[in-house]
């Protein structure tokens, strides 16, 4: 895959283009990287947590040296661990290097190309999300090592134009950054999500039959929204719960502010259709301007001369009353 | 989403069927439009895989890369697209009426109107989808810069004869795809999502086979259901029976079907290197054409399907009869086709890699411009989209209960009548607001004066314009009780803003001299940020009939032709485009 390959030809010679890159765009007045001089330590360890200790040590013996010998260091596929409700997560950015004032740098290198100086907004901004994540992580660490800081802004590494030459550019993520931290710790920990199951829930694919698996998936509460389906594996799953009870935010999560207290398409429906709602006063802002909307619309399809009408209006049925679930 | 959207989105949950959000077709259908579905590598960044191009349904070209990495092939490929689709642009460009346009005279700034040639109609495109426009945008970069060998025979990889010159028409409709209400270049889905609102999101509804199940399903029964099998179904081969319309292709189909076929195509191709003329080359040669027709079979599988979909797409909006301001856009189209024919003529380079700034500016203008005016036309042409803005208070129908004269207080008086509407609806009106309605087409305004005292819905306002000269209002300008009036707080003509500098004024700060003149070409192997060069000559700007200049046309030809060829993107080895 070009990914890979391209990924390999940027490290390749101990890093130097890659080091090049980041003198370039990041260099903060330090001295350049000499080739042949970069360290390159070996991060091989048995197993996750030794990886993970081998990455600390090796940052730390990094910048211990930074201070004395303006050295530059970089660690290629770094082993970092983040907790995330209450277990660990493993991370492996593609480079971290640290510059020879003791400043640790995420480097993420991507296929997707830079042309004429910029690339697909949502990919970088998808690479910034990731790269949010690394820089979190490497706090943790940098936390224990003194004189260590990392970085609010990563180098994104992509191909130039059309070619397979590398081009790299300052990304800031500090935004990524509190968007992370925040939704760190609001996450239910693990342990109180799988205490408050019924008892013998299983989620093993092996043992468990396909009923006794989505009854224990139901088991669990979910925020299904139509932005689930290009993230999460279970997507068409909840979003078929979500229409059953007739949720308004499988239609998006702005549907959902717009029609205020009005939770299901039942609900909303009848609103506007002038029966009452329990729980919703009649002359609710959003009940008055639904009916008002049903009233305009309908007049404006009548005032349409017969045959224009290429879609019918058919007879439907939408479960009532039924508000979703979060899992 | 306006609430009255929202509500057309919830009962199409209801029916299971998707709902009219217009009552006529806004946007322009060509009678022979140009359909171009194309495909690309998930893994290879975006790289040409095949296409189906043409202009019959009935019998589409599919043009194919059996290898995506092989240079060589992908510059075939552009050759073949650049075939199919440059005929049909130029069959466009020597069908022309004389129009008139404002220009201003470079040598006494003024405004003076020249005679030029008008095509009288322009070629359409139409991709399945966004990701589709945006490859069209991705190829017209790609391919501009190109240089053939006859432009520089020691150009490293020549690229084939046509295929800059499709770079540029390419990247010329892209940018046009960017000004709201045209119609150059479409994507299926777009058109579809603006007629329709079907029960699932804006997300789902960019996926054009769910789409079209939604509002068209094959078995007349719930669309929803059809929309799931459309999203869901796969053969006993793990394919989907509805391919994603592109240009990306399903992870499944590349690494089950496609790379085992190109891993063949690649041994054949080495083996066939391997025999030389020896005796087996015949076979070896066999094999490889074998492998290349399964690779066309594969991808003609994967496209043929949105390309039908698209075509079918194209039927349901025919059944709609067309907004009756489409024209008045499209006559804007065919202005910008003709701009840019007139400058690829004139032997003008190709669009610099960035704006510079007059240029942006013009652009961001124009298109907030053409999104007004797109706004009001709409509404000023299908009563369910007026009913939109009935709803926010920007519109109200009113019955005119009662006209009485009045004059202004000038010395020649002119009529400044007083209309009393009727209205249920609740316009956002203030003191001296200013409405308008449409009289022949052309917009009357008036004045909001106050509501009637005890009379609920009573409105009083007073007409201000077209009713002629003389002291009486002319025939047929002043509405009769009883008459039913759509008004409008928008104005129905959108002009532009105050006018930008032309180069020559504009500081160096802003791109100005003195960087115009030397700024033909980017630095060579420069760092990406110096790229930003290769600015073309803005002269005094041209002035479309009415002043409604798309800022994207803004750049009349060049009188200076030959400029230096801005400098090709570097080439290695292993580029994907
Ligand atoms: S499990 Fe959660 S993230 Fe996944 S689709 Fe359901 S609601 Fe969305």
């Amino acid at each position: 895959m070009r990914g890979n390959a391209f990924e390999a030809r940027v490290k390749a010679d101990g890093g130097t283009e890659l080091l090049r890159l980041l003198h370039e765009r990041m260099g903060a007045g330090a001295r350049p990287p000499v080739p042949g001089e970069v360290l390159v330590p070996d991060l091989t360890a048995a197993g996750p947590e030794g990886r993970v200790a081998r990455t600390a040590l090796a940052l730390r013996e990094a910048t211990g040296a930074a201070g004395g010998s303006a050295a530059w260091t970089l660690l290629v596929h770094p082993l970092l661990a983040l907790e995330v409700a209450g277990s660990p997560a493993y991370l492996e950015p593609d480079a971290v290097v640290v510059r020879p004032d003791g400043r640790w740098i995420v480097v993420e290198i991507k296929s997707f190309p830079m042309i004429d100086s910029s690339a697909d907004p949502s990919k970088v901004g998808a690479a910034a999300r990731q790269a949010a994540v690394y820089v979190l992580a490497l706090e943790r660490v940098a936390a224990r090592v003194t004189g260590a800081a990392v970085d609010h802004s990563v180098l994104l590494v992509c191909p130039r134009d059309f070619s397979n030459l590398p081009t790299a550019s300052v990304v800031d993520v500090r935004k990524q950054l509190s968007v992370t931290r925040r939704q760190l710790t609001r996450l239910t920990r693990i342990d109180d999500i799988a205490a408050s199951l019924p008892e013998g829930t299983s989620f093993d694919l092996e043992r468990c039959s396909p009923a006794e698996l989505t009854a224990a998936v139901d088991a669990v509460s979910a925020a299904y929204a139509p932005e689930c389906l290009a993230a999460c594996e279970l997507a068409f799953h909840c979003r078929g719960q979500a229409r059953s009870a007739g949720a308004v935010e499988a239609l998006g999560r702005g549907v959902r502010g717009e029609l205020g207290g009005l939770t299901t398409v039942g609900a909303v429906l009848a609103a506007a259709r002038g029966e009452s709602t329990p729980g919703v006063a009649d002359d609710d802002p959003t009940v008055v301007a639904l009916r008002r909307a049903a009233a305009l619309r309908a007049e404006a399809l009548e005032s349409v001369p017969e045959g224009l009408e290429a879609v019918s209006r058919g007879p439907g049925s939408v479960p009532e009353g039924a508000v979703a679930g979060c899992r | 989403m306006s609430l009255i959207n929202t509500l057309a989105r919830l009962e199409a949950v209801e029916s299971g069927r998707a709902q009219p959000l217009t009552t006529v077709r806004h946007r322009r259908l060509s009678e022979r439009p140009m359909v171009f579905v194309p495909l690309t590598t998930a893994g290879e960044a975006g790289a040409p895989l095949g296409a189906l191009v043409g202009t019959d349904r009935e019998s589409p070209r599919l043009l194919t890369v059996a290898q995506p990495r092989d240079r060589d092939l992908r510059f075939a490929f552009l050759a073949d697209l650049a075939e199919a689709l440059l005929p049909h642009l130029d069959s466009y460009a020597d069908d022309v009426e004389p129009a008139e346009r404002n220009e201003t005279d470079p040598e006494t700034g003024k405004r003076v109107k020249v005679e030029v040639d008008l095509c009288v109609d322009a070629p359409q495109l139409i991709v399945p989808n966004r990701p589709g426009i945006d490859f069209v945008r991705l190829l017209g970069r790609s391919m501009r810069f190109r240089r053939t060998a006859e432009q520089d025979p020691d150009t490293p990889y020549p690229a084939p004869a046509r295929v800059p010159l499709l770079g540029r028409w390419l990247t010329h409709y892209g940018e046009r795809a960017r000004v709201p209400g045209s119609s150059l270049l479409l994507a299926a889905t777009d058109l579809l999502n603006r007629h329709w609102a079907t029960g699932q999101s804006n997300l789902e509804d960019q996926h054009l086979g769910a789409l079209l199940a939604w509002i068209d399903p094959p078995d007349g029964g719930s669309g929803r259901d059809a929309a799931l099998r459309a999203e869901t179904d796969r053969d006993r081969r793990g394919q989907l029976l509805c391919p994603p319309a592109g240009p990306a292709t399903d992870p499944a189909f590349d690494n089950r079907l496609l790379a085992p076929a190109i891993d063949e195509y690649d041994r054949a191709r080495q083996s066939l290197g391997a025999a030389e003329d020896g005796p087996g080359a015949d076979e070896q040669l066999g094999r490889l054409t074998r492998a290349e027709r399964e690779i066309r079979a594969l991808l003609a599988s994967q496209a043929r399907p949105t390309w039908d979909a698209v075509w079918r797409g194209l039927d349901l909006l025919r059944e709609l009869p067309e907004g009756a301001r489409v024209a008045d856009r499209w006559t804007r189209d065919r202005w910008s086709f003709t701009g840019h024919r007139d400058r690829v003529r004139s032997g003008e380079p190709p669009q610099p890699r960035h704006d510079d700034a007059v240029t942006a500016a013009q652009k961001l203008a124009s298109r907030e411009t053409a999104q007004a005016q797109l706004e009001a036309q709409e509404a000023l042409d299908d009563p369910l989209v007026l009913a939109g803005r009935r709803l926010s208070g920007e519109a109200f129908i009113g019955e005119v209960t009662d006209v009485v004269m009045a004059y202004s207080e000038s010395k020649r008086p002119s009529p400044r009548p007083l209309i009393t509407l009727y209205s249920e609806d609740r316009p956002q009106l203030g003191e001296r607001t200013k409405v308008y309605r449409s009289l022949d087409g052309k917009p009357q305004s008036a004045e909001f004066v106050g509501r009637e005292p005890g009379g609920h819905g009573l409105l009083v306002v007073r007409l201000t314009d077209r009713m002629g000269r003389g002291k009486e209002p002319a025939e047929g300008s002043v509405p009769e009780k009883g008459e039913r009036i759509a008004w409008t707080l928008f104005e129905h003509d959108q002009r532009g803003g105050p006018k930008l500098p032309s180069t020559e004024e504009t500081p160096w700060t802003h791109g100005g001299p003195p960087g115009v003149e030397g700024a033909g070409a980017a630095p060579a192997g420069g760092p990406v940020a110096g790229d930003a060069g290769a600015a073309g000559p803005v002269l005094g700007a041209v002035h479309l009939p009415e002043s409604r200049t798309p800022a994207d046309d803004a750049r009349p030809p060049s009188p200076r032709p030959s400029l230096p060829l801005p400098l090709p993107d570097p080439v290695t080895e292993e580029d994907f485009l």
